[in-house]
This record gives C-alpha cells, structure tokens and sequence, in this order.
C-alpha cells in the first residue's frame, strides 16, 4: 500500500529522512516514534506528498510519488490526514467541515452527504454537535471531528500525526478509542504517537526513528520488551518513566 | 450682512429636486456597480499576487503598483479619452451606442478600487494560519479549490473592516465621473446651483445625500457581516 525505497530528504543542510526503507501492508497499522525531531511528521507528510522527497521512491496505492504523471489532488483524496493541532476549517459548521470535501471533489449529492456526516459523527460520538462551530467545542471533540472529516472521503490509508499531543490528558482516550474503532476495518494507518499504550494494544508494526533514520521496526511486543538499539532503549526509558 | 435668501424649496421638490433625485440613482447605480466589480476583480488580483506562476504574479504586481499609484482622475480621463483610440472601430462603435461615459467612469472606478481591496484581501490571507492551506490540500483540494472554499472565504471575514472602507471610497469616488459627464449626483446638484444659484443648498443637499449613502453601506455590510460571515464575531 506504501512502499518506500531508498528514500532521502533534506531540508537545506539538514538531513531530515535517511535512506528510508519501508513497507506498509494494505490494513496495517504502523506507529512510528521517536524523539522530537527525528524526522516523523517529514515522514509521514512525505506519504500525501505535504513535503515532497528529494531522492529515492515512494509508491502509494499504486502511485509513485515522483511520476510527473500522478495526480496529487487525487491520490490525496484517497488519503485522510489528521493534524496534531485539528485544522478544522472555522469558517463552517461541523456538519459542513465533514461535507465539503465530499461535495466539492467526489460530487455527492447534498442528502447523501449529510446522512454519511451524520453517521461519522454518530460514530465519533458528536451528533449533536453538527451544527456548532469548531470554536465551540473540546480539543478531543474538534480531533473527533478532523477524524470524521478525513473518514468522510472513504480513504484507503488515514495518517495521524501526534494527533493527541495538543489535548489534555482527560480527552486523549476518546480519541484514541476513535482511532482504535478505526483498526482493523481494512484501512491502512501510520501513526505518529508517544501513547505507547495504544502502540501496545493496536499497532501492528511499531517504527522507532532517530535522526532521520528508522533505526527499528518490529512488532509492538518485540519492541516494548526487547528494544535492539540502545536509543530505542533510552527513549522507551524516559517515557515509561513517570518523571519524563 | 447676509443677502443671500436661502429657498430650500430648490432641492425638495420640482423640477430640481427631480434632477437631484436622478443624480442620486446614477452615483447609486456606480456604486452598487463598481463595488460589486472591484470586489470580484480585487479577489482574483488577489489570487493571482500570491500565484506560484510568476508571470502571473508579475501581471498583478504591476497592476497593483500601476493603479494605486496614479491618480483616479487621470484614470478616468485616460478610459473616456484614451482607450478608444486604441480600440477597435466596432467595440467603439458599441460603446458609443450604449452610455460610455457610464462604461468608463465604472471600469476606471473598479480598476483603481480593486487594487486597494486586492491588497487588503492579501493581508487578510497572509494572516490565516498555513495550516489551513495543509488541511485543504490534503483533502484533496487544488491550490484553486483551497483558496475559494477554504483560505479566502477566512480572510474576506476579518478583512471586513478594510473593505468597507474601500467601498466607502468608491462610493465617494464615484463623484469624479462628473468630470467625463456622467449626470451623477454632483453634475446634478452642479446643474441646479447653475440654474437656480441655490449653491449652498444644492450642495447641502448632496452632502446630506453621500452621508446617508455611506452610512447605509457601512450598515449593509455590517448586517451581512453579523448575519452571515461572522454569527460568532464579538462585538
Ligand atoms: N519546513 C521545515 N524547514 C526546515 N526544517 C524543518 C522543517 N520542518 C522540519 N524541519 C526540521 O526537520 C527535523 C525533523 O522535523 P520533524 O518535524 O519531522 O520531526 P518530528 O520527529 O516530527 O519532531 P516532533 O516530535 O517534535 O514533532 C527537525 O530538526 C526540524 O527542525
Ligand atoms: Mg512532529
């Protein structure tokens, strides 16, 4: 489903993606972690082309990446992202955040639309709050809704990036249980966390990153009890530790 | 001492008052004309100031620079006078059949505005956060498509302020269409103090008219404001 080969990124000088090399199967879920600037959010920015790569390959549903050819619009359609800080559009209700896309690029009708909205938000938990404003509502209630918006385009593959980390610890849990909802219904998610404990329960491939290199990938159970390098070791340290 | 003999009568009722009454539809018509224009035109200078194609962005610098900096009458001047020279015979043949002192008081007046409000909306895109754009973008969106249903329907929002100020500035604007003898409000109260000497109520009465002109515009788009872009908006 992703695929990539060899591949680099360099913002100016700095090397943010080295030699990444990784395969992602249709209905995987990878987390990917790492300390603060080893290069995750480059990553998985790089899969919907938000940051496009500088040398190697990378092929995403069939697409590659650096085709000329490739449609980014359509390929990103296929596609849901889920921002750290939501990004819902203010502007418009949550009812019309989740139909826009819907509407503008697949052409649904209006009723159809609506019905699919209602039934996403039911399913995160917030039909009543189709017609407040993103103002209005929680941090975990606005990723609720980013999470219904990207789910309204159908996506093949839904990338998360820490997409807890801006909300306080009493909301993380009904957007990890959102998300945990989501794995296993043959979608395909790579996500960007530190909730070690959805990693544990839900991923089924864990990716450690440093310095703009995937150091690891294993298996969550592997992973958390045998860490190879010691970097890994040291950062499942520090976040484990209850002082971190 | 004064001699003179005010005689309001001039400019409420009679023949005058009706002069006055058609200058006040024409500056009305140029008005609701231009600002409707400007404001289209001003979206899409907009769009093209911030385009990655640089001979886009370059066509709309230099209209941006061209026609904020020259004076609105010499642009008046230069569409009733000049552009016909260089224009086809048909197209002046058409221009002459319909009302071109009307046609080239509206262009010049949506010409001069639309680069103040292109600039304004600017300012106003510049202050979204990026992350709009990333969000848009990665549902799929074009560059286009994120600007017209995302990007600039935030920014028109909070650059409200700014264009009700240019469109207060057309709408006074407006009165320099006299000159190429659009029969606008102040030709007309012209003609009447010509007519009647009544100057100062001639003029009185299109000062009382331009500031109830201004004040509505000013409230219209306040109420379409509150009503339909900003419901939230405090204050
Ligand atoms: N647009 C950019 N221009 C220049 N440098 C950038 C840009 N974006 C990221 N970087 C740098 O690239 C490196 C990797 O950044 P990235 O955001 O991918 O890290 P991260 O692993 O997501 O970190 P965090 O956990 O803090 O989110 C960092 O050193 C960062 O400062
Ligand atoms: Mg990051």
């Amino acid at each position: 489903m992703i695929q990539f080969s060899g591949v680099h990124k360099w913002f100016k000088q700095l090397h943010v993606l080295n030699d990444i090399n990784l395969r992602i199967t249709p209905g995987e879920v990878l987390v990917v972690c790492g300390p603060s600037g080893s290069g995750k959010s480059t990553l998985i920015r790089t899969i919907n082309q938000l940051e496009p790569i500088n040398e190697g390959k990378l092929v995403v549903d069939g697409m590659d990446l650096l085709d000329k050819k490739t449609d980014i619009n359509k390929l990103r359609a296929e596609i849901g992202f889920v921002f750290q800080q939501f990004n819902l559009y203010p502007h418009l209700s949550v009812l019309s955040n989740i139909t826009l896309a819907p509407l503008k690029i697949r052409k649904m009708q209006k009723k159809e639309a609506e019905e699919q909205a209602m039934t996403l938000l039911a399913r995160v938990g917030l039909a009543e709050k189709r017609d407040a404003y993103p103002s209005q509502l929680s941090g975990g209630q606005q990723q609720r809704v980013a999470i219904a918006r990207a789910l309204a385009m159908k996506p093949k593959i839904m990338l998360f990036d820490e997409p807890t980390s801006a909300l306080d610890p009493e909301m993380i849990g009904e957007v990890l249980a959102v998300m945990q909802g989501l794995a296993g219904t043959g979608i395909t998610m790579v996500v960007v966390t530190h909730e070690m404990g959805f990693a544990r329960e839900v991923a089924h491939r864990v990716a450690f990153m440093d310095h703009g290199v995937v150091l690891e990938e294993a298996k969550p159970e592997e992973f958390f009890r045998n860490p190879q390098h010691e970097r890994a070791q040291q950062f499942l340290k520090q976040l484990l530790s209850p002082m971190h | 001492m004064l001699t003179y003999q005010f005689d309001w009568s001039v400019v409420t009722s009679g023949k005058y008052f009706e002069w006055l009454v058609s200058g006040f539809k024409v500056t009305l018509q140029l008005s609701v004309v231009g600002i409707v224009l400007a404001f289209i035109v001003g979206l899409l200078i907009a769009v093209m100031r911030m385009s990655n194609f640089r001979p886009v962005r370059w066509f709309a610098l230099a209209y941006l620079e061209f026609f904020r900096n020259t004076p609105l009458l010499v642009q008046i001047f230069f569409w009733y006078f000049g552009s016909y020279k260089i224009l086809p015979t048909a197209v002046n043949d058409w221009l002459n059949s319909t009302n071109f002192e009307f046609a080239a008081a509206v262009i010049a007046l949506t010409i001069y505005t639309s680069a103040f409000i292109a600039e304004d909306i600017r300012s106003g895109v510049l202050s979204i956060p990026r992350e709009q754009m990333e969000a848009a973008r990665s549902a799929g969106f074009s560059y286009l498509r994120s600007m017209q249903y995302i990007i600039l329907p935030q920014a028109v929002r909070i650059t409200v302020p700014p264009l009700v100020n240019q469109f207060l500035n057309l709408a006074k604007n407006s009165s320099l269409a006299m000159t190429i003898g659009v029969m606008e409000l102040t030709y007309q109260a012209r003609q009447v103090e010509s007519y009647t000497f009544k100057g100062f109520e001639a003029f009185t009465a299109a000062t009382v008219v331009y500031l109830v002109l201004s004040t509505s515009i000013t409230a219209l788009v306040h109420i379409y404001d509150k009503r339909v872009l900003n419901p939230n908006r405090a204050v």
